[in-house]
C-alpha cells in the first residue's frame, strides 16, 4: 500500500488520513467519498436549493464533535448542545453588536472560541476533579438543564449584552446575515443570497452559497479529525477509551488528553452552533432541551460512535427521516430506531457495513503498521 | 458496593433526629417545616426506583420519568374511568408499572425475549444484556422514553382529567402533602427491611456485590435482576400514583422528576436507602429554601450546583462518605 522509498504527495497525505482508528482506508473508499461529495455538490443544482439539507450538514458537525469525545476519548457527553448553544448565542451577541462583515467574521471565531473555552472549563473541573465514567455523563446532562433553566429566564431587559437582548424563551431574533470578509477588501454574504448560476445543460439555476459553505466546512472538519485521530494523540485517546487505568500506568497524561479532546469537541460544537444560528438567523433556548441534547447521542450511536464516518452519515440520515416524517410518529420512529440499533448493532451501522464489506480480509488494526519499529533484540 | 448500612445505633439516632426536627419544626414554624420535608419527600420518592435499578443492576434508566408517568396515568384512569377508590387506584398504578417494568426487563434490559426468538429462528442470541453497560443502557432507555412519551400523547391526547387533591389543609399547607412525608418514611422503611431483613434482600445484595460468586452459591442472578427491576419500576409507579393528584396529567410529567431523581442518585451514591434518604435530606432543604427565597428557578439552579459540587468533592457520593466514616469508627474501636 505504501510506496517504496520516495512516497508521493498523495501517499503521504493518505498516510496521515488513514490508520486503524478510522473506517475507510482503501482506494475504493476514497473513490466512493469523492463520488458522494460530487453528488452533494450537484444536489442543489438538480434537486432544489438545498437549504433544508444545509441544516443536516451543520448538525453533522455536532455529530462529529460527539463522535470525537465519546467514540474516541470514551467520554459520553450529553453536553455537546451546551457548547453548541453557547457558540450560537455568542455568535448572535457579537454579530448584533458589530453588524459589519468584519464583526460578523469575528463573531464566528468568538462563537467557536466560546464553545471551546466553556468546554475547557467544564472539562478541567471534571477530569482533574476525578469525576469519571457515568458521572461525567450525568454532570454534562445536568449542565444542559442548567443552561436551559438559565436561558429561559433571560426575558427581562436586564439580560441585554450591548444591544443584544437574550430574550428568554422567545430567543434572539434578527441575528445579522452571515457575511464574511473585511469591508473594503472582500466580503460575501452567505445566507439569503440566491446566486444565479448558469449551468450548461440545465440553464440558469439558483444555488444557496450557505449550503456550499457548510459542505466545505463539514468535509474539512471530517478530514481534519481523521488526521487527528490517526495521530499519536488519537491513539492515546483510543487507549484511554479502552482502558483508562492502564493508559495512565503507561505514563500518559490521561486527564490532559481527555481535556484536549473535550475542548476540541466543544469548539466543534460551537462552530456547529454558530452555523446553526447563522442559517436560521435566530436562536432560542430550545437547543438546550433534553430532547435536543440527546439527539447527538442518537445519531452517533446509530451510525457507530467509534467511526467519524458513521457519525456524519447517521446525523444526516436520522435528521432527514426525523424532519421528513414530521407529525406525531416522528418521535416514536426516532425512539424505535435508537432502541433497535443499540440492541441489535451496539457498534453502529457503519462499522457493521464496513465489517461486511471487508469480510475475509484482514482487519487493518490487526496488521502491524509500516512504521512499527522492528522488535528490539537483546545485545 | 457495600451493603446498606447496618450500623443500627447510628441509623436509629439519625431517624430519631429527623423525626424530632419534624415535630419541633411543625410546632415552631409549621409552614416552613412542611415545605422542607415535602421537598425532601419529593426528592426521595423521585429517586428511589431509579436508585434501586442503578445501584443493584448498573442500569441507568433514562425512561424513569416515563415509568412514573405509567403509574400516574394508571392511577388516574382507574379512579376516573373505573371508579376505583384512590388508595386502591394507587396500588393499581404501582402494580401496572411493576408489570410494565417486568416486560421491559425481559424484552430490552436482559434481552431474554429477543434472544429466545433468536434461538428459535436463527439459532443464536440476538442481543447482549444491558447489565453494567451504563452508556448503552442510557441510550436504549432514552429510546424507550421517547416512544413512551409520544405513545402516551397519541393514545391519551395532550392531557387527561386529573383527580382532586384529597384532605384539607393545616397551617395553610395541604394535608395531603404532609401525608406524603409520612408515606415516604414508610416506603423507605419497607425498602430497607426488604433489602436487609429478607432472604430475597440477601440474594440481591449478594448479586450486587459479586455476581459470579453469588451464581456459584446457587443464586439465580437472572431472576434476582428481573425482580429487582420490577420492584424498582413498581416504586417509580407508586411515586407516580402518589403525585397523581398533585400534577397535571400530561405525557411529559415524568420529566419533572428526572432532574431531582438523577441528582439525588448521583449525590447519594451506590447505597439505595441510606444514600437516597441522606441526599434527599441534604438537597431537599436547599431546594425548598432557595425556591422560597428567590423563586423556583433559583431552587432548581441551587440543586444543580449542589449536585455538581457534591460530585466534585465527594466522588463516591454520600455513600462513600458514610463508608469512610464507618471504616474509621470500626478501625478506632
Amino acid at each position: 500500500m505504501v510506496a517504496a522509498s520516495t512516497p508521493s504527495a498523495i501517499t503521504r497525505l493518505r498516510n496521515r488520513l488513514e490508520g486503524p482508528n478510522t473506517i475507510g482506508n482503501s482506494r475504493r473508499f476514497w473513490t466512493a467519498l469523492a463520488l458522494v461529495v460530487v453528488a452533494l455538490i450537484a444536489f442543489p443544482v438538480v434537486g432544489g436549493t438545498g437549504s433544508q439539507f444545509s441544516l443536516f450538514l451543520v448538525l453533522g458537525l455536532l455529530g462529529l464533535s460527539l463522535s470525537l469525545v465519546w467514540g474516541y476519548a470514551g467520554v459520553l457527553s450529553f453536553g455537546q448542545v451546551v457548547f453548541f448553544g453557547i457558540g450560537a448565542y455568542t455568535f448572535g451577541v457579537v454579530s448584533i453588536n458589530v453588524p459589519t462583515p468584519a464583526g460578523i467574521t469575528g463573531a464566528v471565531f468568538a462563537g467557536v472560541l466560546a464553545g471551546a473555552v466553556v468546554a475547557a472549563l467544564l472539562g478541567y473541573f471534571m477530569f482533574y476533579g476525578g469525576v469519571r465514567d457515568v458521572y461525567v455523563t450525568i454532570i454534562t446532562l445536568v449542565s444542559t438543564l442548567v443552561m436551559l433553566t438559565f436561558m429561559a429566564q433571560t426575558a427581562g431587559s436586564e439580560w441585554t449584552i450591548g444591544s443584544a437582548a437574550l430574550g428568554g424563551f422567545n430567543g434572539m431574533p434578527a441575528i445579522p446575515l452571515l457575511t464574511l470578509g473585511i469591508e473594503g477588501v472582500f466580503t460575501f454574504q452567505f445566507v439569503f443570497n440566491d446566486l444565479e448560476l448558469f449551468v450548461p445543460v440545465l440553464g440558469v439555476v439558483n444555488i444557496d452559497p450557505f449550503y456550499y459553505l457548510s459542505l466545505a466546512v463539514l468535509l474539512a472538519v471530517y478530514l481534519g479529525l481523521r488526521v487527528l485521530v490517526n495521530m499519536d494523540f488519537g491513539r492515546v485517546l483510543v487507549a484511554i477509551r479502552e482502558d483508562e487505568d492502564r493508559t495512565r500506568m503507561f505514563g500518559y497524561d490521561v486527564e490532559r488528553a481527555k481535556l484536549v479532546a473535550f475542548t476540541i469537541g466543544g469548539g466543534l460544537a460551537g462552530l456547529s452552533g454558530v452555523l446553526y444560528a447563522a442559517r436560521n438567523v435566530y436562536i432560542d433556548p430550545s437547543v438546550f432541551q433534553l430532547y435536543f441534547a440527546t439527539l447527538p447521542v442518537v445519531w452517533v450511536s446509530v451510525g457507530g460512535r467509534k467511526s467519524l464516518l458513521g457519525a456524519v452519515s447517521a446525523t444526516v440520515a436520522v435528521e432527514y427521516v426525523r424532519l421528513s416524517l414530521g407529525g406525531e410518529l416522528a418521535l416514536v420512529v426516532v425512539g424505535a430506531l435508537l432502541l433497535v440499533s443499540i440492541l441489535v448493532l451496539p457498534g453502529g451501522i457503519i462499522p457493521w457495513i464496513d465489517d461486511k464489506l471487508s469480510d475475509g480480509r484482514l482487519d487493518v488494526s490487526d496488521v502491524e503498521s509500516p512504521e512499527t519499529p522492528p522488535e528490539a533484540t537483546e545485545p | 458496593m457495600k451493603q446498606a448500612l447496618s450500623q443500627a445505633r447510628y441509623g436509629i439516632a439519625a431517624v430519631v433526629a429527623v423525626v424530632a426536627l419534624f415535630v419541633i419544626g411543625a410546632l415552631a414554624a409549621p409552614n416552613l417545616t412542611f415545605r422542607v420535608y415535602y421537598a425532601v419527600s419529593f426528592i426521595v420518592l423521585a429517586a428511589i426506583g431509579l436508585a434501586i435499578i442503578f445501584g443493584i443492576m448498573g442500569v441507568i434508566n433514562l425512561a424513569h420519568g416515563e415509568f412514573i408517568l405509567v403509574g400516574a396515568y394508571a392511577t388516574t384512569l382507574s379512579v376516573t374511568k373505573l371508579g376505583v377508590p384512590l388508595p386502591a387506584g394507587m396500588l393499581v398504578g404501582a402494580l401496572v408499572t411493576a408489570l410494565f417494568g417486568l416486560v421491559v426487563e425481559r424484552v430490552i434490559i436482559s434481552g431474554y425475549v429477543p434472544n429466545w426468538i433468536g434461538q428459535q429462528t436463527v439459532g443464536r442470541d440476538l442481543i447482549k444484556p444491558f447489565y453494567d453497560r451504563l452508556a448503552d443502557s442510557m441510550v436504549a432507555t432514552f429510546g424507550l422514553s421517547l416512544i413512551m412519551v409520544q405513545g402516551a400523547r397519541i393514545v391519551f391526547g395532550n392531557s387527561i382529567n386529573q383527580i382532586g387533591v384529597p384532605f384539607g389543609s393545616t397551617a395553610g399547607y395541604p394535608d395531603y402533602r404532609i401525608a406524603l412525608v409520612g408515606i415516604t418514611a414508610g416506603v423507605l422503611a419497607v425498602v430497607y427491611l426488604l433489602f436487609t431483613r429478607t432472604d430475597f434482600g440477601t440474594r440481591v445484595r449478594a448479586t450486587m456485590q459479586d455476581e459470579q460468586t453469588a451464581m456459584a452459591l446457587g443464586i439465580n442472578t437472572e431472576r434476582t435482576y428481573m425482580l429487582t427491576f420490577a420492584i424498582g419500576s413498581g416504586l417509580a409507579g407508586f411515586t407516580g400514583a402518589l403525585f397523581a393528584p398533585l400534577l397535571s396529567m400530561q405525557p411529559t410529567l415524568g420529566s419533572q422528576f428526572l432532574v431531582e431523581a438523577f441528582v439525588a442518585v448521583v449525590v447519594g451514591g451506590a447505597s439505595v436507602v441510606v444514600g437516597t434518604s441522606l441526599s434527599g435530606l441534604m438537597l431537599g432543604p436547599i431546594d425548598a429554601l432557595f425556591s422560597d427565597e428567590f423563586g423556583e428557578f433559583a431552587g432548581r439552579i441551587a440543586l444543580l450546583v449542589a449536585a455538581m459540587l457534591a460530585l466534585r468533592f465527594l466522588p463516591g457520593g454520600i455513600t462513600g462518605v458514610v463508608d469512610r466514616l464507618r471504616d474509621r469508627m470500626e478501625g478506632g474501636s
